[in-house]
């Protein structure tokens, strides 16, 4: 049985995010921090993505919780955040942080998978490849996950697909 | 292995009918579909490859009953998609929608008083115990103890009267607003629960003796499906299933929310991280749960009524509207709400559910719609345990294993 200790979430959260930038700045990788409500988000750049979660790996991050993408059309840019938190290191248990990366919103826009680094990292990068056509380089298995092939290519959380609703007013004239 | 002719063709059994084999894939492997019209839970299927009976692969194809709660969402308002979000787990609605309403809490800056906190974690509990109760009627059908389906589906029903009294809805009650609840207790409320906790604290007594210290229960649980801590942590297993393995983690305790910093709660944790663990772990949330609801039922009998919505809200109802909260106890939506802003930022909200940590990431770029809803539920977290426990165990311990995850589809594929 665990009992339950009176923890300040904000203080546990300052606390990872510290380690978060010591393990980054120690292996030389240039970030910039976004804070969010009851998580910070870490952006680096494509070519620091595996090193950096490698970092925080070792660093005790353990498991991803949620990899979130937001589409931009006008920006024209996905931003793609692996959040983070850790179930073994006691410390910084619970505490979110996101790594993140800016992905071009090119033809087929691709990121190196970090599914060699965190396992539970596969499926939710496979329901991204489907929803958004973002694709993870070195994925071992890239296959939809919730959808059929068919709706997968249109790619459905993308801005540009807007949801038609039906009206059901149509054809039915206004007075009489 | 002997070879078996008739895996090829197809044969007819002794009524005539045409039976479609298993097909043959490789040498000595097998391909089995199980699902997606499961003789338990619901729609999602999973391809076991095997080696005589021992599972040498298997791959979930979930998504069957996928509802595109994420691309909804986006459009629906600020309110609407409360009710929507619940259909992911009707029996787990206010768990399950709780991670949305702190979200928008988060970035609306607005905080319920603290009695709409004690009321909103009285029904999560309320919740939590039916969604493991519907868990053990399934788990019972998955290991062929229908007894153990007609007793816990019956006794859930306890439960969701519980919630009905409080919210006038049986399963989808849309009880959490951001800022506050629905509606106060009814005066009757206090007795019914006690006699709910009551009644679920000597039902649990039988259950022990037919279900859980069942020597044929026992035999099937007992060092089946084992996650270790390790592998736990690397798959991101969650909720009670990552809690059976060792792992001391539950939302109430590592981000408290609503009223649990105030009650006196434990939080069970096992080491084993088998099948039975895993069970065991839901028997003893039960307690857990029985214990919140009776402290969480004194405080409500002993405080004094007051408005349950947040003091700068409730500060624009309109005077019919106060006039209700008054004397009904119930929080009428205001018609602005239908359009409400809420301001710009990024907010992370979770919850316990049920079946573990679900959590909504909620993106508002100031407009009527949020701009970006991200729900990873429990199952969908739990889904990934399939490809990983299963090999190396035999097909008889397939529904044994599915069913102490306590994996539920349509949470699954949102």
């Amino acid at each position: 049985m665990l009992q339950a200790p009176s923890r300040d979430y904000s203080s546990v959260l300052g606390l990872a995010l510290e380690k978060a930038k010591n393990a980054l700045s120690s292996k030389g990788i240039v970030f910039s921090v976004e804070e969010g409500k009851g998580f910070y988000d870490i952006i680096v750049e494509r070519e620091y993505l595996v090193a950096g979660a490698t970092a925080l790996k070792e660093a005790g991050f353990d498991h991803v919780v949620s990899l979130t993408v937001t589409d931009y059309p006008k920006e024209k840019k996905f931003r793609l955040v692996y959040h983070l938190t850790s179930y073994l290191d006691y410390e910084i248990a619970g505490a979110i942080i996101g790594l993140g990366v800016e992905v071009p919103r090119s033809d087929r826009p691709s990121v190196p998978s970090l599914t060699q680094v965190w396992r539970s990292a596969e499926f939710q990068e496979r329901e991204v490849y489907e929803f958004f056509g973002i694709e993870f380089e070195g994925h071992p298995d890239l296959r939809p996950l919730l959808l059929t092939p068919p709706v997968a290519e249109l790619r459905p959380l993308r801005k540009d697909f807007v949801v038609r609703e039906e009206n059901i007013y149509e054809g039915v004239p206004k007075s009489g | 292995m002997v070879e078996d002719v008739r895996i090829y063709g197809g044969w007819k059994d002794e009524l005539g009918l045409k039976v479609v084999p298993s097909k043959k894939i490789g040498k000595d492997l097998y391909e089995v579909f199980i699902g997606p019209q499961h003789p338990g839970s619901g729609h999602m299927r999973i391809t076991v490859r095997l080696d005589g009976d021992i599972i040498v692969e298997a791959d979930p194809d979930i998504g069957y009953v996928h509802r595109t709660m994420e691309k909804l969402g986006e459009i629906r308002g600020w309110i609407k998609p409360i009710p929507l979000f619940e259909r992911m787990a009707i029996h787990d609605a206010c768990n399950i929608t709780m991670p949305y309403v702190l979200a928008v809490e988060k970035l609306m800056g607005v905080e319920p008083p603290l009695r709409a906190k004690y009321l909103r974690s009285l029904l999560c509990e309320i919740n939590r115990i039916g969604a493991h109760l519907y868990g053990f009627a399934i788990f019972g059908v998955f290991l062929g103890h229908s007894t153990m389906y007609m007793w816990a589906m019956g006794d859930r029903e306890v439960f969701i009267e519980l919630a009905e009294a409080l919210t006038g809805a049986r399963l989808t009650h849309s009880y959490p607003l951001p800022g506050g609840a629905r509606r106060d207790i009814p005066a009757d409320f206090p007795d019914m629960a006690r006699r709910a906790v009551n009644y679920m604290r000597k039902r649990l007594k039988e259950y022990e003796k037919i279900f859980l210290n069942n020597p044929v229960i026992r035999s099937r649980l007992e060092g089946v499906g084992v996650i270790s801590k390790g592998l736990a942590a690397e798959l991101g297993i969650v909720g009670p299933n990552a809690r059976a393995s060792g792992i001391g983690y539950d939302v109430r305790i590592v981000e408290p929310y609503d009223a649990y910093p105030e009650l006196d709660f434990e939080v069970p944790v096992f080491r084993e991280g088998d099948a039975l663990a895993r069970t065991m772990v839901r028997v003893e949330e039960i307690k857990q749960s029985l214990r919140i609801i009776e402290q969480a039922v004194e405080w409500l009998e002993k405080n004094p009524r007051e408005p349950i919505v947040d003091k700068y809200l409730y500060g624009k109802y309109p005077p019919l509207h106060k006039k209700i909260m008054e004397s009904e106890g119930r929080a009428k939506l205001l018609p602005i709400s239908a359009a409400m802003k809420v301001p710009k930022g990024r907010a992370i909200g979770r919850a316990e559910t049920g079946r573990g940590e679900t959590i909504y990431y909620v993106e508002s770029d100031g407009g009527v719609n949020p701009y970006r809803v991200r729900i990873v539920t429990a199952s969908a977290r739990n889904a990934i345990a399939f490809k990983y426990v299963l090999p190396g165990h035999k097909i008889m311990d397939l529904p044994a294993i599915y069913g102490s995850l306590d994996y539920f589809p349509p949470e699954s594929d949102r």
